[in-house]
């Protein structure tokens, strides 16, 4: 019988395999670190008196809580400064590179290893993170790890982990294309739609099929991304010479570029290879989506209204629904496209890449954006500041009259000054809509750039159809 | 680690699914660089409800706490755990919960305890009928006992093996330590590193 994907880079990593119900140990080839989930790992070793066995495979940057603001000063919030200034000891002290504010490299964790050629097909991946998925968008097994399993990876490079199952998502349409106005992020929303926030529990996900083929390397790193929010400890995607037109040429890939080539040719899963479960996506259906409750499985095509939990019959799901549109203060059959925001977001692991911040420049480019709605552009990454600017969509978004701002996680969770106030609402490009996710008490519509950008624009929630 | 063989303390019924782990800590409380010191920040925006079950007698004595599926979805923050031990949990039972999350509670001590959610349903009648019920949770027996109701509960060999064990996941791996060498030799030499 073939295998999957995930089962050959799962097997390529086997330092041991467990016996009497004791898990496997996967050796770990690239371990991204950042501020908020490593002080505790390193404390752990410092107490222990274990060095990090291979830092050179250990890659650090400072992301989390960092200002977009004023970044030449002093971080103003203390204790953010101190953990920042502890991860700098700590990579000092251990011999780990980090790449901090204001260096050309400094980005969120999951745009910096792409973007420098670290993360390639094949590899294993981890990160205090669960948007660590992302890196699965080249054929590498990605996961978000736990503060003791950070600092377990340090000191033995090593993971010991019990095998996933495997679901195949078969994403298709008639000619292989998206429709005008849809993105990869309407098709990952639409998925946990589909499958829930628990869909995924317990398995790697491979995306599949003719869209997902003719998606760009950003595009795809964007599902893979929200992997974790159908519950999948992972999200992988076949790598193809689009993968390989990408890697080419950047700064850490292989010297021997053509025999890597060649290796990552087979990767993808075997033909007569067996998924545990299968799911299908019809993209010919899929329209602009939206999140109206508290969770990414609570969302629906812009088209449709604010559902009447009433009608909803699981107990538990109703039960949800209706706390969800309380705290989101809205009424069952509004109109989506009725919904007014305060603030636009765009930016983050998601959709923070130098493509969603052109597909927003080209929409907002001789328009303004809506009396009485604030919209933050934030770039993922130093790099990705450097080019938009370069192309001069900075002053596009300036001309509008959104914050260009300098790269970090920022609105997306809310630890640095970006924060939702008490009942402010936003669309957001970004992957969560929990509550108080963005600020406490903050309302968050998860969407697309292309959505983003029109619904600041408009001021309610907008596809770029709905612009003159 | 300390080691986990039963534990007896008030029931916490918590009637919510989806209990993401920015609900169980928000990230502006994850800026702390130690350990200890998170039980402030444990479901921080409920707790300024006054009717939020923790800030209810005897509920907020509770050290075991019931909820509704998916427990700990989201984000990797092992904050999430500590927050709850800090606060004085001890076991979490729900009928689902998110990958990270139990491994998570594995390796800090918190029993997460999967039961079936008909099984939860009547944990949560009895809890809010009695309050201050006492639940005892057997890890060796895999099961849970409050009143006259006993039901049982899931949890993988091996995690139930290391928590009884009390046994540290680092340790265990260096025994191996040879194998982790001997595969190092035979790593692709293409592979990158991430010095510049």
């Amino acid at each position: 019988m073939g295998r999957t994907m995930a089962e050959k880079v799962w097997e390529a990593h086997l330092v041991r395999k467990g016996e009497n119900g004791e898990p496997d140990l996967l050796y770990v080839d690239l371990h991204l670190i950042h501020e908020v989930t490593s002080p505790q790992a390193f404390d752990g070793l410092r107490m222990a008196g274990r060095p990090v066995r291979r830092p050179e495979l250990t890659l650090a940057t400072e992301d989390h809580n960092v200002p977009t603001l004023d970044v030449l000063a002093p971080i103003a919030d203390e204790v953010s400064r101190l953990q920042v200034e502890t991860l700098r000891r700590n990579c000092e002290e251990f011999g780990v590179t980090l790449y901090p504010m204001n260096h050309a490299e400094q980005g969120i964790v999951h745009v910096v290893g792409p973007q420098l050629g670290l993360t390639q097909p094949g590899m294993t991946v981890v990160c205090g993170d669960s948007h660590t998925s992302t890196h699965g968008a080249f054929g590498a097994m990605a996961f978000g790890i736990g503060t003791s399993e950070v600092e377990h990876v340090l000191a033995t490079q090593t993971l010991p982990l019990k095998p996933f199952k495997t679901m195949a998502i078969n994403v298709t349409s008639a000619d292989g294309r998206l429709r005008p106005g849809v993105t990869s992020k309407d098709v990952v929303l639409a998925i946990i739609a589909q499958i829930g926030t628990g869909g995924g529990q317990g398995y790697v996900l491979e995306y599949r099929g003719n869209v997902i083929e003719n998606l760009s390397m950003e595009a795809r790193m964007t599902i893979c991304n929200m992997s974790i929010e159908a519950g999948a400890r992972a999200g992988m995607i076949a790598p193809d010479d689009t993968t390989f037109e990408y890697l080419r040429g950047r700064d850490h890939a292989p010297a021997d570029f053509d025999a890597a080539v060649a290796e990552w040719r087979e990767l993808p899963s075997d033909a007569d290879a067996v998924f545990d479960a299968e799911v299908h996506i019809d993209a010919d259906a899929l329209t602009p989506f939206v999140t109206w409750g508290t969770n990414p499985g609570q969302g629906l095509p812009l088209s449709e209204s604010v559902p009447d939990p009433e009608r909803i019959v699981d107990e538990n799901e109703r039960v949800a629904a209706e706390k969800a549109l309380t705290y989101m203060g809205l009424a069952a059959g509004t109109p989506l496209r009725d919904i007014h925001v305060d603030t636009v977001f765009v930016g983050s692991c998601t959709n923070g890449r130098i493509e969603d911040l052109r597909a927003v420049a080209e929409i907002v480019d001789g328009r303004r954006v809506a009396d009485g709605v604030r919209m933050l552009v934030v770039p993922g990454s130093m790099r990705v500041r450097f080019q938009a600017e370069q192309e001069g969509l900075d002053k596009i978004f300036t001309a509008a009259g959104a914050e260009w701002r300098s790269a970090g996680c920022s609105m997306c969770l809310g630890m640095n000054p970006d924060q939702l106030a008490p009942g402010e609402r936003s669309a957001s490009t970004s992957n969560r809509n929990f509550e108080g996710r963005q600020g406490k008490g903050g309302r968050t519509h998860l969407v697309s750039p292309l959505v983003a950008a029109a619904t600041a624009v408009r001021g309610t929630l907008s596809s770029p159809e709905d612009l003159d | 680690m300390e080691k986990f063989s039963t534990h007896t303390g008030i029931g916490v019924p918590l009637r919510r699914s989806n209990v993401d782990t920015d609900q169980i800590i928000p990230a502006v409380w994850l800026k702390r660089v130690t350990r200890t010191g998170f039980e402030d920040g444990l479901f921080s925006a409920w707790r300024g409800d006054p009717s939020f079950v923790l800030n209810t007698e005897p509920f907020s004595r509770g050290s075991v706490l019931v909820a509704g599926p998916d427990f700990g979805t989201g984000s990797s923050r092992e904050h999430a755990v500590w927050a709850l031990t800090d606060y004085g949990f001890r076991v979490v039972i729900s009928s689902r919960f998110a990958d990270i999350f139990r491994g998570n509670s594995a390796k800090a001590g918190l029993l997460a305890a999967q039961v079936a959610q008909p099984d939860v349903e009547l944990l949560w009648k009895l809890l809010e009928n009695a309050p201050g019920t006492e639940v005892t949770v057997d890890l060796a027996e895999r099961t849970v006992q409050a009143a006259d109701l006993t039901v049982r509960f899931d949890i993988d060999d091996y995690t139930r093996w290391r928590l009884l064990e009390g046994l540290d996941d680092i340790g265990l791996t260096l025994r191996h330590a040879d194998a982790i060498t001997a595969f190092e030799e035979g790593r692709p030499a293409r592979l990158p590193v991430a010095t510049s």
